[in-house]
């Protein structure tokens, strides 16, 4: 039929993924570059570093030093191996606490959002008594019972993004588990968690990319600081919070040992939050089941 | 209102000509080459199906564009004033005064946090409170302080939608556009807003735009009709012609669409639908679907053409449409059936409100029962009760004497198999992120376990809905409505059911799609001997479909019996009058 043969494109270009979409809004492509700038210099730098990642090559503090670029820093290490190597670690630990964070919290919103009555209020409720504590306040307390270890920085950072990414999915589910569909599922008698998962979840994705971008945002962010504060990973290991904390006395005399992990801190952020952006700017529609 | 004879422009109240009207920024013409003129006192009904662009019409003539629309070209006559160039403070006064509109829901128009008399009083300029409570008579309401005083909320649908027709008229427009107006509303109540709208127009010696989907309404009320398809006109005249004798292919189609409440005439559907305003053909919009079409009309545009004196169609062919009403064929349904669905002293609440109330109904099999009533009868919770989704209820349903636990959750796989559910609108219904191959085996393969050869079984069931074998990979955002509902029917045959339950199943659609998915269902009724629970507001569409008919008014069954008997001797005043209310034409040369 003409018809449907005249209306193929336009069905098609909808069609295309979130993703898809997403890169075609400029923000999206600014931020993907900067955050990918911020990725090779965190992975690949590691293995073009000039000198050892713990070698002295000077005194301590020296804003000019021969055989490097940025000078040295408190120990007389190179600033720039210190800073090429810091990064891998912190991105690491960020992406995999936050993996945890939006995974409990995207269960347990799509729960609470779904199954209402006490369910809800239980879940909600207690997310909302987590809430009351500020992160860093949480993670300190629980870094300075325990000790800092990886496992437990990844935790605690995790298990503190889950309430509010919890609240975030769990708005956006009310919308989607009153649609028809989801009773036809129940009609049938699919069973509860599957009609979660695979009749809600795939209508939520929008948000859920979106909280991934900002969760991530805010877990380099934390992890940086608990390290600032000297909670995170422990000398000599080398890593951009920490380069910070040991550095900053120096700030007026050899600067580049805290002026380059800032910026590398904060061209990611900006990065990631501009990815961000551009995907809640894509997935504006589809998950309200708007056909354009 | 198109006519070639030239009007001196000072009789008419409305004169539109050239009207296009564009999307931004997409540029795809939405409304274009309409011409309009409408006398004093003149009601006019703008008759099209979704997407014709009547909407966008009718906001044009208040020189009004929604988001993402513009205003391209043509001049829009109002007293013999343009008001498509005068600027945009001018258009702004006179709207509510000159011009007035009344949109389709009357809930959404009114403001829930504002006392009525508030709301009518901000319509006039300077407050006159003998004009308000004039035109509150008018319209049939009280007139008195404690009514001035009440909130949008404590009114019927009815009342608001009278009070909105008061807010209109309270200015002495001179041009009116009422869209779809009584949508939504019960047919008694569509019946007194109707006649209301009909005794304002001529009290005032306003022209009035009377936008609707449906036909049995416009030939009821209006003194003339201009069909729009794919954004034009394509057929202008006075009613009673047009009904009589319609001169576009499109119009006759639309005709025989229309269910007939007598039963007498088969309604046929249209194939195929609308194209989007993005991919307009190049020739005649309806080509595609018209059996006349001939080459010509594939790329070149049919021109307005004089059939009669005011009366105009756009068509080649027009000398050549006919309208030729086929005979309803009863279906052969056994006489005597065996009952499969028992359901005894049902009452079923939504939370403390009783909605349903000692219901007793019996299903034959292999027959259709309608369930027929009006919005808040609890014919819906009806139907959930039966497909297992509203468990809150008193009362027994068995499935051939055996009884059906109230969830669904508690059923017998086999129970669930056997009982199954389309629901109202099919936009809802399918989920966006799956595509039509996993929509319509998802629910088999849970339900039966393993299929042997699901491939199989869904170009099977596909063909049995009457959809091309390619759709299963598309995603439902890629289908029409119609196509989209089909797909839900096909999901549920996939299981192999005894009971099909539909719920309101045609009334997102449009008149043509809904006449080809009542034509399936019956299809499928005969074919595979399936029993038919057919839920619906539509006295018409029931003549039509069901063998069977109970009547619904507030959660009582309050007649109940074959739908011959039931129809030609209702014994329930509220049968009587539904029948009687209902808006209905009979079409020429109707056996």
């Amino acid at each position: 039929m003409t018809a449907i043969a005249i209306s193929a494109p336009a069905a098609r270009r909808h069609r295309d993924g979130l993703l898809v979409r997403a890169v075609r809004v400029r923000r999206t492509r600014i931020g993907l570059a900067l955050t990918l700038l911020v990725l090779a210099t965190a992975f690949l730098g590691p293995l073009v570093a000039p000198h050892g990642v713990d070698d002295f090559v000077g005194g301590p503090y020296l804003a000019e030093s021969p055989g490097t670029v940025f000078g040295t820093d408190n120990l007389g290490r190179d600033v720039l191996t210190r800073f090429l190597h810091g990064g891998q670690l912190l991105l690491v630990l960020s992406l995999l606490a936050t993996l945890i964070g939006v995974g409990i919290g995207a269960a347990v919103g799509v729960t609470a959002g779904y199954r209402r009555g006490w369910v809800d209020e239980t879940l909600m409720r207690t997310g909302d008594v987590l809430l009351a504590f500020p992160q860093v306040v949480v993670a300190l307390l629980f870094l300075s019972i325990l000790g800092p270890q990886l496992w437990l920085i990844v935790l605690i950072v995790g298990l503190s993004h889950a309430p509010r990414v919890a609240r975030v999915i769990r708005g956006a589910t009310l919308g989607v588990a009153e649609r028809d569909f989801v009773k036809a599922a129940e009609a049938a008698a699919v069973p509860r968690w599957r009609i979660a998962f695979s009749e809600i979840l795939p209508n939520v994705t929008g948000a859920l990319m979106v909280e991934l971008g900002l969760r991530l945002t805010y877990s380099i962010g934390l992890i940086a600081a608990l390290s600032f504060l000297g909670l995170g990973l422990q000398p000599p290991t080398a890593d951009w919070g920490l380069m910070i904390n040991e550095n900053r006395v120096a700030l007026t005399v050899s600067p580049w040992a805290v002026v380059l992990p800032v910026t590398a801190i904060a061209v990611l952020t900006i990065g990631t939050n501009l990815i961000t952006d551009g995907l809640s700017r894509a997935s504006a529609g589809i998950d309200r089941g708007v056909t354009r | 209102m198109t006519s070639t004879t030239p009007t001196t422009p000072t009789t008419a109240t409305l004169d539109v000509d050239h009207l296009r009207i564009s999307g931004v920024p997409s540029d795809a013409v939405i409304v274009d080459e309409v011409r309009l003129e409408i006398a004093p006192g003149e009601i006019v009904g703008v008759v099209g199906e979704s997407g014709s662009g009547k909407t966008t019409l009718g906001l044009g003539l208040l020189a009004y564009c929604k988001r993402g629309t513009r205003l391209d070209d043509g001049r829009i006559l109002i007293g013999g004033r343009d008001i498509a160039v005068l600027p945009a403070g001018e258009v702004r006064r006179m709207r509510g005064v000159s011009v007035a509109y009344i949109p389709q829901s009357p809930a959404s128009a009114l403001n829930p946090a504002l006392r009525i008399g508030t709301q009518l009083r901000e319509c006039v300029g300077d407050v006159d409170e003998a004009r308000v409570r004039e035109v509150l008579r008018e319209v049939a309401l009280p007139d008195d302080d404690t009514f001035l005083k009440r909130y949008p909320h404590q009114l019927s649908g009815g009342q608001q939608q009278r009070i909105a027709i008061a807010m209109a008229f309270i200015g002495k427009p001179r041009l009116i556009v009422l869209d779809e107006p009584t949508t939504g509303l019960d047919v008694t109540t569509q019946k007194h807003v109707l006649e209301t709208v009909r005794r304002m127009c001529s009290i005032y010696g306003s022209a009035a735009v009377y936008i609707s989907h449906d036909m049995a309404v416009v030939a009821d009320l209006v003194d003339r009709i201009a069909v729009m398809y794919s954004g034009r006109v394509v057929e202008a005249g006075p009613a009673a012609e047009v009904l009589a004798r319609p001169r576009h292919p499109y119009t006759a189609r639309l005709l025989m669409a229309v269910p007939d409440l007598a039963g007498e005439r088969q309604m046929l559907g249209i194939p195929g639908h609308a194209p989007s305003p993005l991919h307009r053909p190049d020739g005649c919009a309806f080509a595609p679907r018209c059996l006349l079409a001939e080459d010509r009309c594939t790329h070149e545009r049919p021109p307005e053409r004089q059939i009669a004196e005011g009366h105009t169609a756009r068509c080649f062919k027009a000398g050549e449409v006919r309208v030729e009403p086929s005979p309803r064929v009863e279906p052969a349904v056994a006489p005597t059936p065996e009952p499969v669905l028992e359901i005894s002293g049902l009452s079923a609440r939504y939370g403390r409100k009783r909605v349903l109330e000692g219901v007793d109904l019996t299903v034959a099999r292999g027959h259709c029962t309608a369930l027929l009533g009006e919005s808040g009868s609890g014919k819906t919770t009806l139907s959930r009760c039966i497909a297992g989704l509203h468990a809150d209820f008193e009362g027994t349903i068995t499935l051939d004497g055996e009884p059906l636990p109230a969830s669904s959750f508690r059923r017998t796989t086999d129970q669930r198999r056997r009982v199954q559910y389309v629901f109202q609108n099919p936009y809802e219904s399918l989920n966006p992120r799956k595509t039509v191959r996993e929509l319509v085996l998802a629910p088999v393969k849970h339900l039966c376990g393993a299929v042997a050869d699901p491939e199989a079984l869904l170009q099977d069931v596909l063909a049995q809905a009457a959809l091309r074998p390619d759709l299963a990979d598309r995603f439902p955002d890629q289908l029409s409505g119609g196509e989209r509902q089909r797909v839900a029917i096909a999901r549920a045959l996939a299981a192999k059911p005894d009971v099909l339950v539909c719920d309101e199943v045609t009334s997102a659609l449009d008149v043509s799609v809904q006449s080809s998915i009542v034509e399936l269902l019956q299809r499928l009724q005969a074919e595979l001997d399936l029993t038919l629970v057919f839920v619906t507001h539509d006295i018409a569409l029931v003549r039509n479909i069901a063998q069977q008919v109970a009547v619904l008014e507030h959660g009582r069954i309050v007649e109940h019996g074959p739908v011959r008997e039931v129809m030609q001797n209702p014994q329930h005043a509220y049968t009587r009058s539904l029948m009687k209310d209902t808006p209905t034409f009979v079409l020429e040369g109707t056996p």
